[in-house]
């Protein structure tokens, strides 16, 4: 494994399978986790708001009995000043044992990751990379349904602009019989390259629809994501567009009893808060694997067993 | 027209028609003082039509940036008279300096000690990709 986690696509198959047997480890015995990190410092480095991914972190560390030292957003940092990245890591480095970085700039982690010695975390550059939200959901996918095979995965909303579902598709095409239905307006369908250099190289079968509706009844997961209002030419396609990808009740009528909802978050109004009391709606749940993962992830980093 | 023969020196044939001068300026081979001739629009019976130059001394040639405009491109190196060797630049694994990424919000627009670094990704294809931000690089642009 890399000294650092930069983009999904570095983990192996079978490093993403052991973190997540890890993970779930973690999940049935804190206890044995308590001290694993005791002494060891994680610093983030937020140089743009965040709220789920640096409390993620943070309380991953502090359940593994480290601690925490960073900043959360640039102006409180030296890059005010026009400090690099390379030389704020190096920095850091003298303070800490793992770095965790948002930065709105793509490639910044990589920049820190081989300015340093210790290892780096990309926890978001930009609408790049965001390597822990796709271990998130694959801990999700595992944790809901008891496996990675055999599953239909419907991806529904912006599958053009959004990296989550990118990096979903990459990962899940390396499991055995998984399917993917993908769900969007004609000006939001996924790029072509993810359909001919991931989908269609790795003999995935894949549809794609603009009913969420009439795709409902053969799910096994869900994975929404926003639709925004930027992304369109004209305000008459949003308006209607919008409602088409809003997931309520009475859309979930078909859904098979054991669906999951997976939603990256944060959601705006495309998961009515009525499915939220829905048992499908595995959304928030989500958010706690987050903070399994990446301790999961941070011990693998480091090396502690 | 005829161009005289080198006795010692190189020559770098197979240019893509119309960028015998970039590539000239890119080399540096302004700043030679041996004799330098540039043939443009050149009948090529693989191509149509070609550039060539001609250097009149043995110099060490950037073969990645060669490599990366066409890899069609070869340099024959001549002395006394005679082709001793015939180089067929490749697409090399990294580029260093050469393009620059076009990508506003990719970390090397505002970092500028950074290094501009191009990986290949697809050989065939002949795709490179910015190592921080995986931005493909655009039809080949010296800097």
């Amino acid at each position: 494994m890399n000294k650092d986690l930069i983009d999904i696509r570095e983990l192996s198959r079978e490093e993403i399978d052991e973190l997540v047997d890890v993970a779930e480890d973690i999940m049935l015995h804190p206890e044995k986790y308590a001290e694993k990190c005791k002494g060891r410092k994680l610093a983030t480095l937020f140089y743009e708001p965040s709220t789920r991914t640096r409390l993620s972190f943070e309380s991953a560390m502090y359940e593994l009995g480290g601690s925490v030292i960073g900043f959360s957003d640039a102006g409180s940092s030296s890059a005010a000043k026009g400090e690099s990245v390379a030389d704020t890591a190096r920095t850091v480095e003298c303070f800490a044992d793992i770095i965790a970085m948002r930065h709105p700039k793509e490639g910044a982690p990589y920049v820190a990751a081989n300015s340093v010695s210790i290892p780096v975390i990309n926890a978001g550059d930009g609408g790049h990379n965001h390597p822990t939200q796709t271990l998130t959901d694959l801990l999700t996918i595992h944790k809901e349904k008891g496996r990675f095979e055999d599953l239909v995965i419907g991806c529904c909303g912006d599958l053009k602009f959004g990296r989550t579902v990118h990096s979903l598709i990459a990962a899940m095409s390396r499991y055995d019989n998984v399917k993917f239905v993908l769900i969007s307006p004609e000006e939001l369908k996924v790029p072509e390259n993810v359909k001919t250099d991931i989908l269609e190289k790795n003999g995935v079968d894949f549809v794609e629809t603009k009913s969420l509706e009439g795709a409902m009844p053969n799910l096994d997961i869900l994975y929404m994501t926003r639709v925004q209002r930027e992304r369109f030419f004209n305000e008459a396609d949003y308006v209607r567009l919008k409602d088409t990808y809003i997931l309520t009740p009475k859309k979930l009528q078909n859904a098979k009893y054991d669906l999951s909802i997976l939603h990256p978050l944060p959601r705006v109004n495309e998961i009515s808060v009525d499915v939220d009391k829905d048992p499908r709606a595995s959304y928030f749940r989500q958010v706690r694997n987050g903070k399994y993962i990446r301790m999961a992830l941070m011990m693998k980093l480091m090396g502690v067993d | 027209m005829i161009i005289g023969t080198i006795v010692d020196g190189i020559v770098i044939d197979h240019i893509p028609a119309g960028r015998g001068m970039e590539l000239y300026h890119y080399l540096g081979l302004e700043k030679l003082q041996c004799e330098v001739a540039i043939i443009k629009n050149a009948t090529s019976e693989k191509y149509g039509r070609k550039d060539i130059i001609k250097v009149g001394e043995v110099i060490q040639l950037d073969l990645d940036a060669l490599g990366f405009i066409d890899p069609h491109i070869t340099v024959n190196i001549i002395k006394n008279g005679e082709k001793v060797d015939k180089i067929h630049p490749k697409l090399p694994e990294r580029l260093t300096g050469i393009i620059r990424c076009k990508n506003p919000r990719c970390i090397s627009s505002i970092e500028q000690e950074l290094p501009h670094v191009f990986r290949l990704t697809d050989r065939e294809n002949a795709v490179y990709r910015c190592i921080y931000c995986d931005t493909k690089a655009e039809i080949p642009e010296i800097l």
